[in-house]
C-alpha cells in the first residue's frame, strides 16, 4: 500500500500523467471536432503515424521545430482531406474509408521514411523541444515539476482544449458544426454549406490529431520509429465517446487515461516481477475498452454521425 | 376575402417550372404569382408536385427549364440564383419544411441565429438577437422559450421556432409545407390566425396542404397541381369542396364506406401497459378491440403512438400491464411469437421498418415467414416457391414492379405499402395493427389500403388504426380512443364523436374542461 | 462537384468490372511512389511480375500468400455483409494461431486424422471466441464494435507474446520467444514437393464455397443480408438480429481464425509474435475490393498476394522499401471505394451552381 501512496505524492509521477496525456488530448480533440460534424474519423491511427514522421522528418531536414508542427498539422490536414472528400460529397463509408486512410497515411509514411533513410541502423535523432523554464512556476515546489516543466506542445494541447471549447460553444461556427452534425438539413435551411463545414471540420479535426503524432517525434521522443503510434489514434477513439465530445471532458478523459498510464508504469517496476509486463502493457487497451463499455449506455451520440447526407434528399 | 395590391407587381413569380427525374415529370411547365399580403394554398395530392416547386423556390433542386422572379420593394423582378437556399433566403424567401429543419441540440436562440452571422465572427451576438426576438414575438403571439433546447420543445414549439426563423431574417415570402399534418385541429385555428395577421403586415405567405377545409377556410387563393401540372389558380371565394377534390385527383372520388357490422366478442386486449421513458412513453394503457371492429387511435403525432405500436408489435416489452390475444398472453412475447400468435403489423415508416430495400420484391415479400416449411427445408431456402408465391401475391395485390427479382427500394411508396399489406394480409390474421396506413400515399393507393382494412374487418378480424388523419379515422373506425402524452382514454362510438371533440381530447383537454 | 443520382439493379459483369478497374487504377498511381523512389517504373512492374508469376515456385509462393488473406478476406466480408465492423481479424488470427499451437504441440497426441482436424477446430473456435465478445458488448450494451476489435487486436497480439515468454515458450529455442514446433502429425501436409503451398489453401477455398452457399442458399444467409440491408425492417419483420449478429461474429472470426491455423500448422511449423503481416488488415481490403462477394474474395486476394509477392521480390532486387506494397494495398482500397459509387449511382458532373455553393 506504501508505495502506492508514494506514487501518487511524487510530483514526477503527475508530470509524466500530463505527459503521457498531450498526445490523446491532440487526438480525442481532433476526433471530436469530426463528430461533431457528423463524421468518425477513423484515419486516426494513420494520421498520428503521418504527423509523427512528417513533422519529424521537416525538423530531420532543417526546419525549426514549430516548422516542424506546422507540417505537421499540413500532413494531418491533407489525409483529412482524403477522407472527407470520401465520406462527405462521396457518402462512402465512413467507416472504411477511415480505415483505408489509416492504412494509406502508415504505409505511405513508412515508405518515404525507408526510402529517405535506406539503410540507418538506429534511427537519427533530432533536437526536439525541451522543457519550458519558466521563471517562478516551474520552480515552486512539487506543482512547479507536475505541472510547468512540460514542453510548448503540452501547452499548446491545453490551450488547444480552451480555443476549441470557445469556439464550439460561443462561435457561429461553432453552432454550425454542432448543428450539421446533429441535423443538416437545418444547417442547409439557413444557406450554409452542409459540405463546406463537413470537410472543413475534418480537415482542421485531421491537422489538431496529427500534433498528437508530432508530439511523440519531437517531444516524448526524438526520433521516428516503425509502430510507435501503437494504437493511440484508437484510443482516442474510444476517449471521445467516454468525453460525451466535450472539450472539457475530453481533457479530463485524458488526464485520468494518461493517469492511469504513469502509475502502471511505476507500479510494474514495485511488483513486476511478479507479473509479466505484457499484462501492464495491455491496460492502456483494456482500460479504453471498459471506458467505452462504461458509458455505452448513456453515450449521446451526435444524431447525424455516419449518416451521409445529400442534397435534396431529407 | 379581399387582397390588397393584387393589381400590383407580385412579390414572387414562378415561370414555367419544369422538372424532370429521370422518366417521371415532376413539374411540368408550372406558374405561379404571389402578391404582398396574399395568402395562397398550394392543393394537390401526394405525389402531385407541391413538394419538389417548393424546393425549386428554396433552391435545394434545381429546375431544369423556367425561372424564380422575385420583386423587389420597389417592384422590378429579378431572376432569383437557381439551386442555393441562401440566394432564396436573401431574397426574402423564408420556408417552413414538413420535417422540421432544426438542430435539435441546439436552442431555440441559437436554431434561429445560425446561418444569419459570418462564420468567422469571433463571438456569437446573441443578446441583440434575443431583443429582436422578443419584439418579433410580441408583434406576431409566435411565443417560444428562447434558451430551451429544441428536443425539448413540443412539436407546435418546433414549428413557431421555424416560423420565426423566417421572420428573423425578414422574410417577405413565407412558404408552409404541410403546416397542420402534425397540429390538432385547434392549433391549426391557431396558426391560421397567426398567419392572417401576418399576411395583413404585407407578408405574402403560400402554404401547402391537401386538406380541402383549411384551404377553403385559409386563403385568398387556391392553386391546384396535378400530376406535376397546374390544373386551377382561383380565388377561394365562391369554391366548394367536391369541386375542389375533382380539381385535385381529376375524376369523381367515390368514398371508401364503412358497412354497418356488428362486432363480436373480444379479441384483444391491453391492460394497465406502462412502457417507454422520455417522451415516447405509454402510461396505464388500457384497451379492448373487438373481432370485425376498426378501432382507431387519434392523436397528435409524439404522443406515444410509436411506443404503443412497439409494444404491440413485440418490439418493445412493457415495463407493466398484460397483452392478450384471445385470452393467451403475448406479454412478453418476441416480434415472431406474435406474428405467430395472428397479430399482422403495417409499420408507420414503411421505409425504414416495412422492408429491406436492397432485397427483392420476392425476398421482401417472404421476410416474415421465411423459417416456415413452404419456404425452406433443413435451413436451405425452397427458390422456385417463392418465386412462385411472390408471383401470385404480385398479381393479387396489384403491385407494380419490373420483376419478383427487383430491389424494394426501386419500388414507389404505394407499392411497397402493397408489398407490406399482402404478405401480412395474406395469412389471415386475427388481429392487424396499421400504424399510419396511409400517410404519404395518393388517392388510389389510400383507397386501396382502406378497402383492404374494411376486408379484415369483413371477415370478422379486428383492426387497431393509429392514424393522425382525422377523417381517415372518422371514415374507417367503429370506435375511437384518444391519445395523449401516453394516456389512452376510453373508445368512443364514431357515431357520438366529431372533429371538434376529438380535437380537444388530442390537445389534452378532457370533456370536462370543454363544458 | 459532382452530383449522384441512384441506379437499379447492377449487373454482375459491372460489378466485377469495378473491382478490376480499382484493382489497375492502384497498381497504376504505384508508379507516383515508384518515381519517388527513383526507379523505373517498367522495370519495377517488370520485376514485380516476375516475384509473383516468374515461375513455378514464385507462383507457389504467391499462392500461400493468398491463403491467409482469403480467409482473412471472407471474415471481414461475411461480418461487413451484416454491418458488423469486426476490423479484429489480425486478433482474431493470433488467437487461432495460439490454439493451433496449443493443440498441436504435444498436448493430445492422435493419428493425423484426427489431430489435424482438431487443430483447425481449435483455431476455429478461438477465433470464434474472440470476436464473440465484441459481438456480445455490441448488442447487450451497444458498445461500438469497430474500436473494440481494434483494441483487442493489441490485446491480444500482447497475450501471445507473453505466452511466448511465459508458458509456451520453446525450452529449445535459443531463448527467442517461440513456440514449441507443430508435431508432425498435426501439421497441414504440403500440397507439392519442395513447394511451401499447403493444405490451408484447400480450407480456404472450401471456407469461399462455403460462405458463398451460406449467404446464397439458406436461411441464416437470407437473415444475414436483411440484417446488414436493414436491421430495422429485418426486426420488425421477425428476424432474430441478435442472434444473428451472434452468429456472423462467430463465423467472421472463426475464418479469421482459420487464417493462423494455416500459418502455423501449414506454413511456420511455430508460433512467434511476428506471425503476420497485417493479414488481418489486409482482410478488410480484400473484401472490400471483392464487393463482399464470397468468391470474388478468392480473386481479391490472389491480386493482393502478387502485389506483396511481387513487391518482396522487387525489393531484394533493387533495395527499395516492400513498404510499397502495403502502399499499393491501401491505395486499391480507397479506388474501390470511389469505383464503388459508380455501381450505385450514375455520376453526374455539374457544372456552375454547385460550384458556386462550394466557394461560398
Amino acid at each position: 500500500m506504501s508505495e502506492i501512496f508514494e506514487i501518487l505524492l511524487s510530483a514526477n509521477f503527475w508530470a509524466a500523467s500530463l505527459r503521457i496525456a498531450t498526445p490523446l488530448i491532440f487526438g480525442v480533440l481532433g476526433a471530436l471536432v469530426c463528430e461533431r460534424a457528423g463524421v468518425l474519423n477513423l484515419g486516426i491511427e494513420g494520421i498520428f503515424t503521418a504527423g509523427a514522421m512528417a513533422g519529424w522528418m521537416a525538423v530531420w531536414l532543417g526546419a525549426g521545430l514549430w516548422g516542424g508542427v506546422m507540417v505537421a498539422a499540413i500532413a494531418g490536414g491533407f489525409f483529412g482531406l482524403i477522407h472527407a472528400i470520401l465520406t462527405v460529397p462521396l457518402g462512402l463509408s465512413q467507416h472504411v474509408s477511415g480505415i483505408g486512410v489509416t492504412l494509406f497515411a502508415t504505409s505511405l509514411s513508412y515508405f518515404i521514411y525507408r526510402t529517405a533513410l535506406p539503410d540507418v541502423s538506429s534511427p537519427p535523432r533530432i533536437e526536439a523541444f525541451q522543457p519550458l523554464d519558466i521563471p517562478v512556476l516551474s520552480d515552486l515546489p512539487f506543482l512547479g515539476t507536475a505541472l510547468f516543466q512540460q514542453t510548448s506542445l503540452t501547452f499548446l494541447a491545453l490551450l488547444l482544449v480552451i480555443v476549441t471549447a470557445y469556439v464550439l460553444y460561443r462561435t457561429p461556427l461553432g453552432l454550425a458544426i454542432q448543428a450539421v452534425g446533429d441535423n443538416p438539413s437545418a444547417v442547409e435551411s439557413q444557406g450554409l454549406s452542409v459540405y463546406g463545414l463537413r470537410i472543413g471540420a475534418i480537415v482542421a479535426g485531421s491537422a489538431i490529431m496529427a500534433l498528437g503524432g508530432a508530439f511523440l517525434t519531437m517531444s516524448a521522443f526524438d526520433a521516428f520509429f516503425f509502430g510507435m503510434v501503437n494504437g493511440r489514434g484508437w484510443i482516442c477513439i474510444a476517449l471521445t465517446v467516454f468525453a460525451s465530445w466535450r472539450p472539457g471532458k475530453a481533457l479530463i478523459g485524458a488526464l485520468l487515461f494518461g493517469a492511469f498510464d504513469a502509475f502502471q508504469v511505476r507500479l510494474q517496476t514495485e511488483i513486476g516481477s511478479f507479473i509479466p509486463g505484457q499484462i501492464f502493457l495491455m491496460m492502456p487497451y483494456v482500460l479504453s475498452i471498459i471506458a467505452l463499455v462504461v458509458v455505452a449506455r448513456r453515450a449521446d451520440y451526435p444524431r447525424a454521425l455516419l449518416v451521409p447526407y445529400f442534397r435534396g434528399q431529407r | 376575402m379581399e387582397t390588397d395590391g393584387s393589381q400590383a407587381v407580385p412579390i414572387l413569380k414562378l415561370d414555367g417550372i419544369t422538372k424532370r427525374f429521370g422518366a417521371l415529370t415532376a413539374n411540368g411547365d408550372v406558374s405561379l404569382e404571389l402578391h404582398r399580403g396574399e395568402i395562397l394554398a398550394l392543393l394537390g395530392e401526394n405525389g402531385a408536385g407541391k413538394t419538389t416547386l417548393m424546393n425549386i423556390l428554396f433552391g435545394h433542386y434545381v429546375a431544369d427549364e423556367g425561372k424564380v422572379l422575385v420583386g423587389s420593394n420597389d417592384g422590378d423582378l429579378s431572376a432569383l440564383e437557381p439551386g442555393s437556399p441562401n440566394a432564396a433566403l436573401v431574397a426574402g424567401i423564408g420556408m417552413v419544411h414538413q420535417h422540421f429543419t432544426l438542430a435539435e441540440n441546439l436552442s431555440a436562440l441559437d436554431n434561429i441565429l445560425l446561418g444569419t452571422e459570418t462564420l468567422s465572427a469571433l463571438k456569437s451576438a446573441r443578446l441583440p438577437a434575443r431583443h429582436k426576438l422578443e419584439n418579433l414575438m410580441s408583434r406576431s403571439g409566435l411565443t417560444v422559450s428562447l434558451d430551451t433546447r429544441v428536443s425539448q420543445l413540443s412539436v407546435g414549439e418546433k414549428q413557431r421556432v421555424e416560423i420565426l426563423k423566417a421572420l428573423y431574417r425578414d422574410a417577405r415570402v413565407l412558404v408552409l409545407d404541410e403546416p397542420t399534418a402534425v397540429l390538432t385541429p385547434q392549433e391549426s385555428d391557431t396558426l391560421f390566425a397567426t398567419l392572417k395577421k401576418l399576411a395583413e403586415d404585407g407578408l405574402g405567405i403560400i402554404f401547402i396542404s391537401h386538406k380541402l377545409a383549411e384551404v377553403l377556410a385559409s386563403s385568398h387563393r387556391i392553386a391546384i397541381l396535378r400530376a406535376g401540372r397546374k390544373v386551377a389558380d382561383l380565388p377561394s371565394d365562391g369554391c366548394d369542396q367536391r369541386q375542389l377534390a375533382e380539381l385535385m385527383v381529376g375524376h369523381e372520388i367515390t368514398e371508401t364506406v364503412r358497412e354497418p357490422n356488428q362486432p363480436g366478442a373480444p379479441l384483444f386486449v391491453l391492460n394497465g401497459i406502462f412502457a417507454g421513458q422520455g417522451r415516447d412513453v405509454l402510461h396505464d394503457v388500457n384497451l379492448e378491440l373487438k373481432s370485425g371492429e376498426i378501432l382507431g387511435i387519434a392523436g397528435v403525432s409524439g404522443n406515444g403512438q410509436t411506443m404503443l405500436a412497439r409494444v404491440i408489435s413485440g418490439l418493445e416489452t412493457a415495463a407493466r400491464g398484460s397483452i392478450q390475444l384471445e385470452g393467451v398472453d403475448l406479454g412478453k412475447a418476441s416480434v415472431r411469437q406474435m406474428i405467430d400468435s395472428g397479430l399482422a403489423r403495417i409499420p408507420e415508416d414503411r421505409h425504414r421498418d416495412g422492408v429491406v430495400g436492397a432485397m427483392t420484391v420476392s425476398e421482401n415479400l417472404a421476410i416474415e415467414s421465411i423459417r416456415e416449411p413452404e419456404n425452406q427445408r433443413f435451413g436451405l431456402l425452397r427458390f422456385t416457391e417463392l418465386r412462385e408465391r411472390a408471383r401470385n401475391l404480385i398479381k393479387s395485390y396489384d403491385i407494380r414492379c419490373q420483376s419478383e427479382n427487383s430491389p424494394a427500394r426501386l419500388l414507389s411508396g404505394g407499392n411497397i405499402q402493397k408489398i407490406v399489406l399482402a404478405r401480412t394480409l395474406e395469412t389471415e390474421p386475427k388481429v392487424v395493427l396499421a400504424a399510419q396506413p396511409s400517410r404519404g400515399l395518393d388517392v388510389g393507393a389510400t383507397s386501396d389500403v382502406h378497402k383492404r382494412l374494411l376486408a379484415v374487418r369483413a371477415r370478422g378480424a379486428g383492426v387497431i388504426l393509429i392514424s393522425e388523419d382525422l377523417d381517415e379515422l372518422l371514415r374507417l373506425s367503429d370506435r375511437i380512443a384518444v391519445i395523449h402524452r401516453g394516456v389512452l382514454s376510453a373508445a368512443e362510438q364514431t357515431e357520438k364523436l366529431d372533429r371538434g371533440t376529438l380535437g380537444l381530447s388530442m390537445a389534452g383537454h378532457s370533456e370536462e374542461d370543454a363544458a | 462537384m459532382i452530383r449522384l443520382e441512384p441506379r437499379g439493379p447492377v449487373a454482375v459483369s459491372r460489378l466485377i468490372g469495378v473491382s478490376f478497374a480499382a484493382a489497375i487504377a492502384a497498381v497504376v498511381l504505384a508508379a507516383i511512389p515508384m518515381l519517388f523512389a527513383g526507379l523505373s517504373v517498367f522495370e519495377a512492374y517488370g520485376l514485380m511480375a516476375k516475384g509473383a508469376f516468374g515461375s513455378l515456385f514464385a507462383f507457389t509462393e504467391m499462392l500461400t500468400r493468398a491463403t491467409p488473406l482469403i480467409l482473412t478476406g471472407l471474415a471481414a466480408a461475411v461480418a461487413f455483409r451484416a454491418k458488423l465492423w469486426n476490423i479484429g481479424a489480425e486478433g482474431q488470427l493470433y488467437a487461432g494461431a495460439l490454439a493451433a499451437v496449443a493443440v498441436g504441440t504435444g498436448m493430445i497426441s492422435a493419428h493425423p486424422i484426427v489431430l489435424v482436424p482438431a487443430v483447425v477446430l481449435a483455431g476455429a473456435l478461438a477465433g470464434g471466441l474472440v470476436m464473440l465478445g465484441p459481438t456480445l458488448l455490441k448488442t447487450r450494451l451497444g458498445v461500438d464494435e469497430v474500436v473494440t476489435t481494434l483494441l483487442l487486436n493489441f490485446v491480444i497480439l500482447l497475450f501471445v507474446q507473453m505466452m511466448l515468454e511465459g508458458p509456451m515458450k520453446d525450452p529449445m529455442g535459443m531463448g527467442w520467444p517461440q513456440s514449441e514446433p507443430i508435431l508432425d502429425e498435426a501439421a497441414l501436409p504440403k500440397l507439392m514437393a519442395r513447394m511451401r503451398i499447403h493444405w490451408g489453401l484447400i480450407i480456404a477455398l472450401v471456407c469461399a464455397l462455403g460462405v458463398y452457399f451460406l449467404l446464397k442458399r439458406t436461411v441464416w444467409g437470407f437473415e444475414i443480408r436483411a440484417v446488414g440491408e436493414n436491421a430495422n425492417a429485418a426486426r420488425h419483420a421477425g428476424i432474430p438480429v441478435t442472434a444473428t449478429f451472434v452468429r456472423v461474429g462467430l463465423i467472421s472470426g472463426a475464418l479469421a481464425g482459420l487464417a493462423g491455423v494455416g500459418e502455423v500448422a501449414g506454413l511456420k511449423g511455430y508460433l512467434t509474435a511476428d506471425l503476420s503481416p497485417g493479414f488481418g488488415y489486409s482482410g478488410i481490403v480484400v473484401a472490400m475490393l471483392a464487393g463482399l462477394s464470397p468468391i470474388g474474395v478468392v480473386f481479391a486476394a490472389l491480386f493482393i498476394a502478387s502485389i506483396f509477392v511481387g513487391a518482396d521480390s522487387m525489393s531484394r532486387a533493387t533495395g527499395v522499401s516492400n513498404y510499397l506494397a502495403d502502399l499499393i494495398v491501401a491505395m486499391a482500397l480507397l479506388c474501390v471505394l470511389v469505383s464503388g459509387l459508380f455501381l450505385r449511382f450514375k455520376v453526374h458532373l455539374v457544372g456552375r451552381n454547385a460550384r458556386k455553393e462550394a466557394g461560398r
